[in-house]
C-alpha cells in the first residue's frame, strides 16, 4: 500500500498527534512510514503541518500533486496546501475557523465563507465536517483530531481502519481519555 | 524521530557523557538520551553551548565517549573551545552534533555548519535520512576515536524532525565503553603557540589524507546513470535531504549521482571518478555552496574541462529550504528536459498566521504593564531569544531589537550610551539570563550604565519545549538539583534595586515599573509567573454580554488569542482561556470575571 497524507492545522489543535496515530497504526501493520513535521515556532498559534507517507518512498516530504488525502483541522489551513493534492485526491476538513490574532487587531480580515467556496470549487472530493456541532455533541473540544481521523477513515482515502487507529490510540493517548476519543473516532 | 534515532545510535555506541543546550531542531537528542540511556551515562543541560563543549572535552580527554548537542547558532557560542580543541584533539570519541536549520524555520541565521567544519578543520558527517543518521552517528564515534579528533555531525531540520521506520539495536547489543581516566601530559593537553604550530601542520596532513580515506567511506557513493540517461554527460552531486528529494523526483530512472556524506574533508578521489566522462555537473545543496566549491576546486586542481553549476551560478536558490518540487525543477532543467512550472500557490487570500504568545502567557502581562507604565516616555525595548521575542507582534509591539542570545542586555547599554535621554529596557527570559545574560548585567553595573533589566521568569525554557535550567531546581533527568536564585545573582553583582512581582497583578506591576524605572543606574524587575503550558489552571474568565460595552479594549490592547468578538460583544474562547484575568483587570466596564485572583 502506498499513501501520502498531509495534515494541516493551527498550533494546539492536535495535528501532530493525529499524524503520530496514523504513523503508529501503519507501523503496527508493518507498512514502512516516513513523515516530516513542521513544528518549532509554529506551535504557538502558527500554521502546523505534517507530511505522512506510507509505503516505499524516498522522501518524507510529499511532492506537488502527490497527496491522496489532506486532513484540514481548519479550512484556511486545508486550502493553504492544495497544491500538494492529487487531481483525484480527497480533502477532509473541519469547517470551524480559527481566527488569527492579526485578523482581529487591524490586520487582513479572514473571510471563512470564501475559503469554503474556494475549496468547493477546487476539490473534486471534499468532505466538510461540521466540527463545531459534532464536538458540542461529544462535549469535549480536545478530540478534534480523532473526530477528523474518523471521517478520513470513512472516506476510504486513509487506507487504514478504525481498528488500526485504535491500536495506536492505546499507545499514544492516556487511558482516561481513550473512551471519549473512541467515541469521536467511530462516530 | 530523527533526533531520537541519533540519540539511540549514540547510546548503542557506548556514549558515557552527553551535554548540550536546547535549540530547535536539536533539542530532542539530549532529551531522548536523558530518557533512554543507562543511569551511568551522565546527561546534562549545560548553561550554554560553550559550557557543554568544555565539559564534554574534559571527559573526552579522560577517554570517555562524549556527545555535545546544539543548534547552529549555538556553535557560535561554543566556537572558542571548539577552534582550540581542533588543535588539541581528544582521547575518547567526541561527536559534536550541530543541527542546521535551512529556511530558516526557527533560527536567526542560515549559517552552514559544513562551512564551519572546514573553517575549524574538523571532519563533518551529513546524514540524508533517519536511518542513515542512526548508522552514521556510530561511525562518527569510531572515526573520532581513530583519528583522536572531535568530529562534527550535522543533520538538518528534515532529518531531526523526520520520522522513519528503522531497526535499532537491542540493549544487549549496546557497546560498553570503559573510561581509561585522565593521564597527565602537559605537552598534549596545554595549548601553547609552539604546540599549535606543530599540530596545525599535522591536522593539514591528516585532512589531506582523509580526502582519500573518505573516498572509500560507504556514506559517499556514486550511483551510475540508468538506461534512460546512459548517454547523458550530465551528473548531479548532492547531500542530505536534497538527495532524498532527488530520488523521489527521479525514481527508477536517474542520471549519474554523487552522494556526499562527508563534505569536509571532501572525498576527492571519488569525485574524480564521478566527474569522469561528464561535461556538466549540478550541485544540489541547501545553505552554502559547499559541494559546488569543493567540486570546482577539484576540477581546477586536476585540470578537468567541466562546467560546474549550482548556487553560485543561479541554478539553485541561494537561500531557504529545497523541496521535492524545487529539486525536480532544477535537475530536469539542467538535463534539458521539459519541466512543468512549479505548482501554483492557491489563488485566494488566506489569513497569515504568525506565531503568537499563548492565551494567558505571563509575558503578555509583563509587556503590557511596562507599556502602560512608560506611556508617553521615550523608550527602547531590547528583546532577546525565547518565546518573548513574540512580544514584537501587534498590538503589544514591545520588542524593538533582537539579535542573539543575551544581546538585549548589552544592546540596551549601547543605545543608552548613544542617547542618554532614552529609557532603555532589556527583556530577558530566565533560561537566557543564565545562558548569557549575567555577563551583560555585570558589564552594565561595572561601566555605570542606566538601564532597567526585566527578567521574564516563567521557571522553564519554554520556547524549545520546557527544559529545566539552573533556576528550576531540576536536572535533565528530572532529579532534584541545586537551585540558583536570579534575585541573589543580581544582588550579588551589586544591584540595589531588584523587585520581584507577579505580572498577572496588573496594577501592582505598573506601579513597580514606574518606581523602578525612575531610579538611576542598573536596576531589575523580575516578573515571576509560571509558563501556562505547564501550569494549567481550571479557572476561566467569562464576558458578561449584558455589561460589555463593546469598546474592544481587551482585544485591541492585549492581542490574546482567546479574545474574539461574537454577536457584537467581546467573547472568550473557553478552550483557550487559562483564566490569567489580565483582561478582567483592564476592562473599563467590569464585564469580565471568573479568572484567577492574582493579588500577591
Amino acid at each position: 500500500m502506498k499513501r501520502s497524507i498531509l495534515l494541516a492545522g493551527v498550533g494546539g489543535q492536535g495535528t501532530i498527534l493525529a499524524s503520530k496515530l496514523i504513523s503508529a497504526a501503519a507501523v503496527k501493520k508493518s507498512i514502512p512510514v516516513k513523515t516530516a513535521e513542521t513544528i518549532g515556532m509554529a506551535q504557538r498559534g502558527g500554521s502546523v503541518f505534517s507530511h505522512v507517507r506510507l509505503g516505499d518512498n524516498a522522501s518524507p516530504m510529499i511532492p506537488p500533486k502527490g497527496a491522496d488525502l489532506i486532513i484540514g483541522f481548519e479550512p484556511a489551513e486545508a486550502a493553504r496546501h492544495l497544491m500538494f493534492l492529487k487531481d483525484e485526491g480527497t480533502v477532509v476538513t473541519a469547517t470551524a475557523p480559527v481566527y488569527p490574532v492579526s485578523a482581529l487587531t487591524g490586520g487582513a480580515p479572514y473571510n471563512v465563507e470564501s475559503v469554503i467556496e474556494y475549496l468547493k470549487a477546487n476539490v473534486k472530493r471534499l468532505i466538510l465536517v461540521d466540527t463545531e456541532k459534532l464536538l458540542a455533541e461529544i462535549g469535549n473540544s480536545k478530540v478534534l483530531n480523532t473526530l477528523l481521523l474518523g471521517e478520513a477513515i470513512r472516506s476510504g482515502a486513509l487506507g487504514l481502519t478504525a481498528e488500526d487507529i485504535m491500536v495506536a490510540m492505546k499507545e499514544l493517548i492516556p487511558e482516561k481519555l481513550l473512551d471519549i476519543n473512541k467515541k469521536a473516532l467511530v462516530g | 524521530m530523527g533526533n531520537e534515532a541519533i540519540a539511540m545510535g549514540a547510546i548503542a555506541s557506548g556514549v558515557n557523557l552527553v551535554a548540550g543546550y536546547p535549540g530547535t531542531p536539536s533539542t530532542e537528542v539530549l532529551e531522548t538520551v536523558a530518557k533512554r540511556a543507562p543511569k551511568n551515562v551522565h546527561v546534562e543541560w549545560s548553561i550554554n553551548e560553550k559550557a557543554a563543549m568544555e565539559v564534554a572535552a574534559g571527559a573526552a580527554y579522560s577517554g570517555a565517549r562524549v556527545l555535545v548537542t546544539m543548534k547552529q547558532v549555538g556553535l557560535n557560542v561554543a566556537s572558542d573551545p571548539l577552534m582550540s580543541l581542533s588543535y588539541i584533539g581528544v582521547k575518547g570519541g567526541m561527536v559534536v552534533l550541530v543541527a542546521d536549520d535551512p529556511g530558516p524555520i526557527s533560527s536567526q541565521t542560515e549559517q552552514d555548519t559544513r562551512t564551519f567544519a572546514m573553517y575549524s578543520k574538523l571532519p563533518v558527517f551529513d546524514p540524508s535520512s533517519v536511518k542513515e543518521a542512526y548508522d552514521m552517528i556510530g561511525e562518527a564515534f569510531k572515526f573520532s576515536e581513530k583519528y583522536q579528533t572531535p568530529v562534527i555531525f550535522r543533520p538538518t531540520t528534515r532529518i531531526d524532525h523526520g520520522y522513519e521506520t528503522i531497526d535499532i539495536k537491542e540493549e544487549f547489543e549496546w557497546e560498553k565503553h570503559e573510561i581509561e581516566g585522565f593521564l597527565k601530559d602537559s605537552s598534549r593537553w596545554v595549548i601553547f603557540p609552539k604546540l599549535s604550530f606543530i599540530n596545525h601542520a599535522k591536522i593539514e596532513k591528516r585532512n589531506s589524507e582523509l580526502t582519500k580515506v573518505l573516498s572509500e567511506y560507504n556514506g559517499n557513493f556514486i550511483e551510475k546513470a540508468t538506461a534512460k540517461y546512459e548517454n547523458s554527460k550530465v551528473g548531479i552531486i548532492t547531500h542530505g535531504i536534497s538527495y532524498a528529494y532527488l530520488k523521489e523526483s527521479f525514481g527508477e530512472e536517474h542520471p549519474k549521482i554523487l552522494k556526499v556524506s562527508t563534505p569536509f574533508p571532501f572525498p576527492e578521489e571519488l569525485a574524480l571518478k564521478f566527474a569522469d566522462g561528464l561535461d556538466k555537473i549540478l550541485a544540489i545543496e541547501e545553505l552554502d555552496p559547499v559541494l559546488e566549491r569543493a567540486m570546482l576546486m577539484t576540477a581546477g586542481r586536476r585540470g578537468l574541462n567541466i562546467k560546474i553549476c549550482g548556487k553560485l551560478t543561479g541554478e539553485i536558490a541561494p537561500s531557504g529550504e529545497n523541496t521535492v518540487a524545487s529539486v525536480n525543477f532544477a535537475a530536469r532543467k539542467f538535463l534539458g528536459e521539459q519541466t512543468e512550472e512549479r505548482a501554483a500557490l492557491p489563488d485566494i487570500k488566506l489569513p497569515i498566521r504568525p506565531p503568537v504568545l499563548c492565551a494567558g502567557c505571563p509575558h503578555r502581562a509583563s509587556f503590557y504593564a511596562v507599556k502602560v507604565a512608560m506611556k508617553g516616555e521615550k523608550t527602547l525595548y531590547a528583546g532577546d531569544i525565547g518565546c518573548y521575542t513574540l512580544g514584537n507582534a501587534m498590538p503589544l509591539d514591545m520588542c524593538d531589537t533582537c539579535l542573539c542570545m543575551g544581546a538585549g542586555v548589552t544592546i540596551a547599554q549601547g543605545v543608552w550610551r548613544a542617547e542618554k535621554d532614552r529609557k532603555c529596557f532589556a527583556f530577558i527570559g530566565d533560561s537566557t539570563f543564565f545562558a548569557s545574560g549575567i555577563t551583560g548585567v555585570i558589564n552594565a553595573y561595572y561601566n555605570g550604565a542606566d538601564i532597567t533589566v526585566v527578567i521574564l521568569d516563567n521557571s522553564t525554557t519554554a520556547m524549545t519545549g520546557h527544559q529545566p535550567h539552573p533556576g528550576t531546581g531540576k536536572t535533565a533527568r528530572g532529579d532534584v538539583a541545586a537551585k540558583v536564585s536570579i534575585e541573589s545573582v543580581l544582588k550579588g553583582i551589586g544591584l540595589k534595586t531588584v523587585e520581584t512581582v507577579n505580572p498577572l497583578d496588573f496594577n501592582k506591576s505598573v506601579e513597580t515599573v514606574r518606581k523602578v524605572a525612575a531610579e538611576d543606574g542598573v536596576k531589575a524587575i523580575i516578573f515571576k509567573s509560571p509558563c501556562v503550558a505547564i501550569h494549567k489552571s481550571k479557572e476561566k474568565s467569562k464576558v458578561n454580554p449584558e455589561k460589555c460595552i463593546a469598546c474592544k479594549k481587551c482585544i485591541r490592547e492585549l492581542g490574546c488569542p482567546a479574545l474574539i468578538m461574537r454577536d457584537g460583544k467581546a467573547y472568550i474562547e473557553e478552550s483557550l482561556c487559562v483564566g490569567c484575568a489580565l483582561c478582567e483587570q483592564i476592562c473599563p466596564a467590569g464585564a469580565i470575571s471568573g479568572g484567577r485572583t492574582n493579588e500577591a
